[in-house]
């Protein structure tokens, strides 16, 4: 079992024309995703990779009964092609494009509370289900299939946190990685959610980083509604305030609020032991199993 | 990117919102020529970004020419927080009878714009959020419709704001929301927003932030990018296009990706040691962009040595690796230890290539971290 993707996935890549989306598309299809259409405007009848590319979203879950999309589109245009992912009939959206501006997220935001639609990201690694499909651009050979669900903020943390826990015989259920935007569609406590009602997730490791409060209602969640025990890890707790640490979203505001020290003690709080480091956090998970 | 008071105030004033009059002067002569044409008193004011100016002895309040002259020679050049401060606005000083706060920022949890409006102004607002959350109004604005002008009135008279102004201030806060969605700011702030004896409402300060990530479609704002900059380092950052920023430690820092570069800090603070940087070099790591990387960090005269760290996803490993020795094969000498550490993609080849005369090689993130520290500790002794 998984969560959001697996062998049933079908995937249309909005931007598979771009430098990006085409590598993508190719890595994607390496790994075993399966990529039924691209979407980009102008460009219907062409194929790339011998996918076939059609003009809009709509026409190619029409024509490819495409159920997924992932979105490599620049960041000036990329709300506009959400909109476009969102009114069509796809159950799953990935933005992997980084800086979407946040006034541009926000509209989006208020489309997707209308929708049952999931979005994962802008500014993310995307998703995976080892052995099965990657919707994004996660690097397929360090993840191993098991049962441990791993959430993120970020992307090369992710991958990190992952190499310890292969590296130990310690594979996977899924990945997400939810991005380091301030506005992003699914979130901890959601993808949390998902990991709790999957049968073979049996532990859930959770890379948080400064910023938000996002951390702090994971905390909340976790204490009152899971059973699947949870390690964490919080990036930032070095980070001075009021400076954007790389990541739009990774900053603690002048007020002393997104510190790394209020979300390392609202998850101890909850139970969940944060590692004060990547490695202490598969120590962890081992732990659990 | 954080406006200077003195970019934010040219702002408010092309969308119509009263700020008193000012001129940005550099020269003590300047400052007094300026204050002579306003009037006195006036207020003369550090331009750096740094909270509290006031108590830090960065604004004056002066009657004559004799006190701006001593006032501007004080403040300019003085260190204000770390910062140096190299202009100072002069501004007509405001007769003020009362002091409000109003400002728009993204709430982030509810993905939505949110309007701020409290009669407690002039006074530190976060402090006033701790400690009286109910002292400030809040009302959220759906993005789809934008803030309706009802909305402004009812945040100004439920925050209890004098009848006789609120009209007045509510509009304000109108005109303040435009500007957020115009400019594509993150937040807006005016504190204090006084209100003088004659009711005329004046936006005394001015804080004003832009979203980075929407700079394309806003190139008057990107303009004002470099002198926005508060640090050289960070100025030198932007050109290169790296995420940087600098701390106050000896132990350099460059990696992929903001969360394993955060991480990667938090190391070697773990180890013992204090980071003098963040820096995520991104995706790829061709020789250009590592002898950039190289030379932002070397530049920082705090730095003892550097921890290069690359989790290699579609970046491979031995093409890190070439970039790490052509880069620093440029030296003569190499100024201070760095520590590589190299995983994921290609890693293995990766560590074969780097040349070991050059850099100090680690498997793991953890080892690569302390010899850093260990090294940086020997250099400062």
């Amino acid at each position: 079992m998984s969560i959001l993707v697996d062998n049933d996935t079908r995937v249309v890549v909005q931007g598979i024309t771009g430098g990006e989306g085409k590598f993508h598309t190719g890595q994607m299809m390496e790994y075993g995703t399966n990529i039924v259409a691209g979407a980009v405007p102008g460009r219907g009848g062409q194929e790339v990779d011998g996918v076939p590319v059609y003009d809009t979203v709509h026409q190619a879950a029409r024509e490819e009964d495409a159920n997924a999309s992932v979105v490599f589109v620049p960041p000036a245009f990329a709300a506009d092609a959400l909109f476009e992912a969102l009114d069509s009939p796809v159950d799953l959206v990935v933005a992997i494009t980084e800086g979407v501006p946040q006034q541009d997220m926000a509209t989006v935001y208020r489309k997707l509370s209308e929708t049952d639609t999931h979005l994962i990201g802008p500014n993310c690694p995307g998703l995976i289900t080892p052995g099965e499909a990657k919707l994004g651009i996660l690097p397929g050979n360090i993840f191993a299939e098991g049962n441990v669900g791993l959430v993120s903020r970020s992307g090369t943390l992710t991958y990190q946190v992952v190499d310890n826990l292969t590296q130990r015989g310690i594979g996977q259920t899924s990945a997400v990685g939810i991005g380091g935007d301030p506005i992003i569609g699914t979130d901890f406590v959601d993808a949390l959610e998902l990991f709790e009602n999957d049968p073979d997730t049996e532990a859930v490791a959770m890379c948080g980083e400064i910023g938000g409060e996002d951390e702090e209602e994971a905390a909340a969640f976790i204490g009152e509604h899971m059973d699947t025990p949870v390690a964490g890890f919080i990036a930032g707790r070095t980070a001075p305030p009021g400076k954007r640490m790389g990541h739009a979203g990774a900053i603690v505001s002048g007020s002393g609020t997104g510190t790394a020290e209020s979300k390392i003690n609202a998850l101890n709080d909850a139970g969940v032991p944060v590692g004060d480091t990547p490695n202490e956090v598969a120590d962890h998970i081992e732990g659990f199993l | 990117m954080k406006l200077h008071e003195y970019q934010a105030k040219g702002v408010f004033a092309d969308a119509g919102i009263p700020v008193p009059d000012s001129t940005l002067a550099s020269t003590v002569d300047d400052a007094v020529e300026a204050a002579e044409g306003i009037g006195y008193p006036v207020a003369i004011k550090a331009q750096v970004q740094v909270g509290g100016r006031g108590k830090a002895g960065g604004i004056k309040l002066v009657d004559d020419a004799e006190e701006a002259r001593e006032a501007a020679d004080e403040i300019l050049g003085m260190d204000l927080k770390g910062l140096h401060v190299d202009r100072v606005l002069v501004e007509a000083a405001v007769d003020f009878t009362n002091e409000l706060y109003v400002g728009v920022t993204m709430d982030r949890g509810e993905g939505k714009p949110v309007a701020m409006v409290s009669t407690r102004g002039g006074v530190d607002i976060e402090e006033v959020a701790a400690e009286e959350p109910d002292a400030i109004v809040r009302e959220h604005i759906d993005p789809a419709f934008g803030m309706h002008p009802y909305q402004a009135r009812k945040a100004a008279f439920e925050a209890g704001v004098d009848r006789a102004v609120a009209n007045d201030v509510a509009s304000i806060l109108t005109q303040l929301y435009e500007l957020w969605d115009d400019k594509d700011a993150t937040e807006i702030e005016v504190n204090p927003l006084m209100i003088t004896a004659d009711d005329e409402v004046v936006a005394a300060d001015a804080v004003m932030n832009i979203d980075e990530d929407a700079l394309f479609r806003h190139p008057d704002l990107a303009e004002m990018e470099e002198e926005a900059a508060s640090d050289e380092l960070e100025a030198k950052a932007n050109e290169y296009g790296f995420d940087y920023v600098r701390l106050s430690g000896n132990t350099g820092i460059i990696g992929n990706g903001a969360g394993l570069v955060m991480t990667t800090l938090d190391l070697v603070d773990y180890y013992g040691g204090s980071p003098a940087n963040f820096l995520d070099i991104g995706g790829g790591a061709k020789a250009e962009r590592v002898t950039n990387a190289l030379d932002m960090v070397f530049s920082d005269e705090n730095v003892d040595s550097v921890v290069f760290n690359i989790f290699g996803g579609i970046t491979r490993g031995d093409e890190v690796a070439m970039g790490i020795n052509e880069a620093l094969e440029q030296f003569d000498e190499i100024p201070k230890e760095v520590v590589v550490r190299l995983a994921g993609t290609n890693a293995e080849e990766g560590m074969e290539i780097l040349n070991t005369d050059l850099v100090t090689v680690e498997e793991t993130l953890e080892d690569a971290v302390q010899r850093a520290v260990e090294y940086a500790e020997e250099e400062e002794q």
